[in-house]
């Protein structure tokens, strides 16, 4: 090859590389996961959560999680949150999944909610910690509602996400109040990862199933 | 050629040596005061606790020690660059180096001095005076305040991610926010449900390892009002970064004050929290999918 051929492999080679690079590094800023809005405008907002034993799709169909409606009414594999600030939250989570009971019983009780928690309509003060499937903590908040499981027997239960009002589940109703505007993390506390050492890997460190962030706007 | 050189009378030869002790002793005459008059009392952790007192009074102890040190090596560092910079084209061997007997031993004295003070002054405030100056000492402490019954038992409980505490004194009340009485002494449990965390509560001058199974305990003496940090410092998962709480210390009345109002908020749960213990295992209690 001649001098001028050799110069023009080698810099075809740089601008191959560099624009691979550049793909991956572009790529990588682009990834957001989706957030999902809360319905509504301060001072009042409405936000709907679905919890699922298992997603049944990929890429992890067998991790519990969490899933979001979004304004339009369609269910979002995402768990990031916006919410305004000042504002009074309540919060509808459609629990499908069965009880794994809470490492520490104190998050059986409930914090930093306003008015009832009700489960199925009915108002209560505390949740038996053994019942409890996940809960929706926003700790910089003070905030933390655990979920009671469905009947490890009951039928109709639901396997891939959504899942529809028709299948087994609880409904838990609470409201909480935003301050000023942030990002605050939620995750859940109880232990629900099966098939990770002490229920706490894969869908407990991962945001978009059982961790995600509030954005407070 | 001969390399041409001035003939200088031994009368003429400036006393270097008398010189720079001199600025040395003037600067450090003028840094040490600096230091602990001024700059000490910002020195970390501050004083919110005796432990936290401690430290930092450690910590300007051992600034105000350092600062003749880096004076006497900067001030010959910077004499020898302004005076026996050689001048001119030529370039001539320096005398040769010798040893100096006196000089040596007196280094080395001296040197050992420090060190051995050091020494003693550390191990007497860590066992005596500062009760393991906030440090975790493991579940059979060895610095134990002398009137340990009066102390505020506080367990804290590091989880994934947040932490808890409970109080044996009422109730076993478990909270996930801590305020402590000033004036008093503070006996910290530290553990963990699941990984190893570390409790690091900045301005109480505590740093204990949270660890699952193991009861480590670590004394502090409030002595002053305000918030204090707390910390996870041991890596720990997701929210690692987020297990952060701000906690207060506040008058005894204002801590009696919240504490009831902790347990009355409590009380519906506190039936099922498990009885007081030293360390937990709480296996989740059923598994499901
Ligand atoms: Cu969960
Ligand atoms: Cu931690």
């Amino acid at each position: 090859m001649n001098r001028a051929g050799r110069v023009l492999a080698v810099s075809a080679g740089i601008a191959f590389a560099a624009a691979l690079t550049a793909y991956y590094i572009v790529s990588y800023l682009m990834m957001t996961p989706p957030s999902v809005a809360a319905s509504g405008s301060a001072p009042r907002a409405r936000l709907t959560l679905q919890t699922v034993a298992s997603l049944g799709f990929k890429p992890h169909p067998d991790w519990v999680s969490y899933l979001a409606k979004n304004p339009q009414g369609k269910w979002v594999h995402g768990t990031i949150l916006k919410v305004p600030a000042h504002s009074l939250v309540t919060v509808t989570i459609y629990q499908y999944d069965t009880a794994t009971g809470l490492r520490n019983p104190f998050w059986g009780g409930f914090h930093g909610t306003v008015g009832p928690v009700t489960v199925n309509g009915k108002a209560i003060k505390t949740l038996d910690p053994s019942l409890a499937s996940h809960t929706f903590a926003i700790p910089d908040l003070g905030v933390s509602v655990p979920l009671k499981g469905v009947a490890d027997k009951a039928p109709n239960q639901c396997s891939v996400a959504p899942c529809t009002l028709a299948e087994a589940h609880n409904t838990i109703v609470f409201t909480f109040r935003t301050g000023k505007r942030g990002t605050f993390r939620w995750q859940c506390f109880v232990p629900c990862a099966a098939g990770f050492i002490l229920g706490f890997g894969g869908p407990m460190q991962s945001l978009g199933y059982m961790d995600g962030l509030l954005e407070v706007v | 050629m001969t390399i041409p050189h001035t003939e200088v009378g031994p009368a003429r030869v400036p006393r270097h040596w008398l010189r720079m002790v001199v600025i040395w002793a003037v600067l450090s005459a003028v840094a040490i005061p600096l230091i602990v008059l001024v700059l000490g009392p910002h020195l970390p952790p501050g004083r919110m606790t005796s432990e936290a007192g401690s430290q930092r009074d450690a910590n300007t102890l051992m600034t105000a020690l350092l600062a003749p040190i880096v004076v006497s090596v900067l001030v010959f560092f910077l004499y020898s660059i302004v005076a026996f910079r050689e001048r001119g084209a030529a370039i001539v061997d320096g005398p040769p180096l010798r040893g100096h007997v006196p000089m040596q031993t007196a280094w080395v004295l001296f040197t050992s001095v420090i060190v051995v003070a050091l020494a003693a002054w550390g191990s007497y405030t860590l066992i005596v005076s500062s009760h393991g100056a906030g440090g975790g000492q493991g579940p059979d402490p060895v610095a134990v305040p002398s009137h340990r019954s009066q102390d505020l038992v506080v367990q804290v409980i590091g989880q994934q991610w947040n932490w808890t505490y409970r109080f044996p004194a009422y109730q076993d009340v478990e909270t996930d926010h801590l305020e402590l009485p000033n004036h008093s002494p503070i006996e910290f449990h530290v553990t963990s449900l699941d990984v190893t965390h570390s409790f690091w509560a900045y301005q109480l001058g505590v740093k204990a390892d949270a660890v699952p199974g193991v009861d480590n305990v670590a004394f502090v003496h409030t002595r002053d009002d305000g918030n204090f940090n707390i910390r996870c410092a041991e890596l720990c998962g997701l929210w690692h970064g987020h297990m952060f709480q701000t906690g207060n210390v506040v008058t005894p009345v204002a801590f009696k004050s919240w504490i009831s109002s902790e347990q009355k908020a409590e009380a519906p749960n506190l039936r099922y929290l498990p009885p007081f213990g030293r360390t937990y295992f709480p296996a989740p209690f059923r598994r499901a999918g």
